[in-house]
């Protein structure tokens, strides 16, 4: 008894050390390019180049920030993307829980005719050209406004919110409600908003990644160099190497010109993305709340 | 509800609802407006597929040509490496890709330190928020055969640099890897949700019996897991012809395209750069219909073999 007690706990110790070296690794496989980024921005790309810089700057240098920051064309871009994201956001929320509360009270008639009319959206799609020369027809394209609203809902938020009305807010609430003569478009202003902080916060975060992230739309339906996002400037500068001739004016050799467009994409990558990076921890919670709720067969 | 409402004529039964639900209706007024211009109104324009579309003669005015554009497809040079290259990486992505979210939940579960299991979760949610275009950024700057930190290894531990991103036979690994990398985390939550949703009572059971936690993985945990499984499998079977046009799209270069070029990445080109609007939106709704059959039939072997389906 005494024995295979024995022999049972070393298997369950032998789990746990595997299970602690095997999490940590993956830990560390994924934060260190991330942190990598990080201390490569502020090298000397020397130093990179000849993987001098493992744990710590080496060459401290901000030369690329430098470069970065005296870019018109980069602000210009940056600034259209935090348009694009905080209208768009703004856009999808409205329209998301305007739908969503209709579909979650059981009593509506019209629950399950536009369900399916929104699901079917899902599985059957235009697809790219009629989209895109819809977009013509219409007068959205290369305007601002088909990054706003080509995109001004997806079906998988508002079954994410629509589960969530549902379950948080109790059917006996409207009931008592519209005793009072409360009508629903009251009711959905001024109880079931309020009571929906969380789901509230979930979509903010879901559609305003993904407008701060949106790549193909600028891609397909912006000409004007002017609207384009940041996502596609960055891919000009990080993916195909043009990092434009007026960002190393000022740099006269070849060998240094490499070098300073190697730092550029390090603090690029950097700058890009601080803004979802910086606002994540502070939301993390709700996150993953709302992946949990989409889980519910919709 | 005993009485069958369908016994009374459609007009009553619209004209009745419409009086007692008006302001839901009204509310989902906008939203449905969306639906219709921007997804519903391209269905519409699907039938430029069969149609010699010129933008002059509009969607309406241009000439039926029937299946032209599709045979044009099926008898093209390109045809089969395209769906060669697209199943193949999305295959790929399924078998590498799909296990890796839940043999990291089941470890995540069982691991009892609350807060190293805290740390390691929010640490590999993390890059699920970085975009696909700095994604591809970091790829080109790590894999980088004159500087990157791969090669750097590689030439520290006595090896040949490489230039990964420009060889075909390392695309669909890195598109893979790379992809784990990036959604394995995120993925993951979905699993360790359905983990917390079992019974308290089988663990304890299990542990009266002297269960080893390798015992607890295999007998309750993967069993917990398998409606969960089934339903991620399928949606993801749903995708397969869809996948990530945008990445595949940004790490294609003039020397992996014989194993980049998949069937979305030449939709947009032949469609947007080309300018052959029918062609383009013939591939595609040839995709969609695949797509869909992939769907429906995964969905059916789920509903013959368990009671797990979608729908």
């Amino acid at each position: 008894m005494f024995a295979r007690l024995k022999a049972k706990s070393r298997s369950d110790l032998l789990f746990d050390i595997f299970n602690y070296v095997l999490l940590g690794s993956v830990a560390v496989l994924v934060l260190y390019p991330l942190y990598f980024i990080i201390i490569a921005s502020f090298s000397d790309p020397d130093a990179i180049n000849t993987g001098q810089v493992v744990v710590l700057p080496k060459g401290f240098n901000i030369l690329g920030y430098q470069k970065i920051f005296e870019n018109t064309k980069i602000w210009r871009a940056y600034s259209n993307t935090v348009f694009y994201t905080l209208t768009g956001t703004a856009i999808n929320i409205i329209l998301t829980m305007m739908f969503a509360y209709p579909l979650s009270r059981k009593d509506f008639s019209g629950r399950r005719f536009l369900t399916l009319f929104m699901m079917f959206t899902m599985y059957f799609q235009g697809g790219l050209m009629p989209t895109y020369i819809l977009m013509q027809n219409i007068g959205l394209y290369d305007t601002p406004w088909v990054m706003v609203l080509l995109p001004a809902m997806n079906v998988f938020n508002v079954i994410i919110a629509k589960t969530n009305i549902g379950n948080n807010i109790p059917e006996e609430l409207y009931e008592a409600a519209s005793m009072d003569g409360c009508s629903h478009i009251t009711f959905f202003c001024r109880i079931v908003m309020p009571l929906s902080k969380s789901v509230l916060a979930v979509l903010a975060l879901y559609y305003g990644v993904s407008h701060w992230n949106e790549f193909m739309n600028g891609l397909v339906y912006l000409r004007d160099e002017g609207l384009y996002p940041l996502q596609l400037v960055l891919r000009g500068i990080l993916v195909q190497n043009q990092a434009s001739a007026d960002m190393m004016a000022d740099i006269e050799s070849l060998m240094e010109q490499q070098k300073a467009a190697e730092l550029i994409k390090y603090g690029l990558m950097i700058v890009s993305a601080l803004p979802v990076l910086v606002i994540y921890p502070f939301l993390q919670k709700y996150f993953a709340k709302g992946v949990m709720v989409g889980a519910v067969k919709g | 509800m005993l009485s069958k409402p369908t016994k009374k004529p459609m007009g009553i039964r619209m004209q009745k609802a419409i009086r007692k639900d008006w302001q839901l209706f009204i509310m989902c007024l906008l939203p449905v407006i969306y639906y219709i211009v921007f997804h519903y109104i391209p269905m519409y324009g699907v039938q430029i597929a069969f149609k010699d579309f010129y933008a002059s003669k509009g969607i309406w005015g241009s000439q039926w040509v029937g299946m032209k554009y599709f045979k044009r497809f099926f008898h093209s040079y390109q045809f089969w490496p395209l769906i060669r290259n697209t199943l193949s990486l999305s295959f790929l992505q399924i078998a590498v890709g799909f296990p890796a979210p839940i043999i990291l939940a089941i470890l995540l579960n069982q691991m009892k330190n609350q807060r190293f299991k805290q740390f390691v979760q929010t640490v590999t949610y993390c890059p699920h928020f970085i975009s696909i275009v700095v994604l591809t950024g970091m790829l080109s700057v790590f894999l980088s055969p004159r500087s990157g930190l791969i090669n750097n290894l590689i030439a520290f531990l006595g090896g040949e640099p490489k230039f990964f991103l420009g060889e075909p036979g390392w695309f669909r690994p890195i598109f893979v890897l790379s992809g784990v990398w990036q959604n394995a985390g995120w993925s993951a939550i979905i699993y360790i949700a359905a983990l917390g949703g079992i019974s308290w009572d089988l663990y304890e059971a299990a542990k009266m019996d002297g269960a080893s936690k390798w015992q607890i993985v295999r007998h309750i945990d993967i069993p917990g897991l398998m409606p969960t499984v089934t339903m991620m499998l399928i949606m993801e079977m749903g995708k397969v012809m869809n996948i990530g046009f945008q990445k595949a799209y940004l790490m294609q270069n003039g020397l992996n395209i014989s194993a980049s070029e998949i069937i979305p990445t030449y939709i947009y080109k032949i469609g947007l750069i080309d300018a052959q609007y029918s062609y383009s939106a013939a591939i595609s709704l040839f995709n969609n219909l695949i797509n869909i059959i992939l769907l429906v039939t995964v969905n059916k072997i789920a509903q013959k073999t368990g009671e797990n389906s979608l729908w």
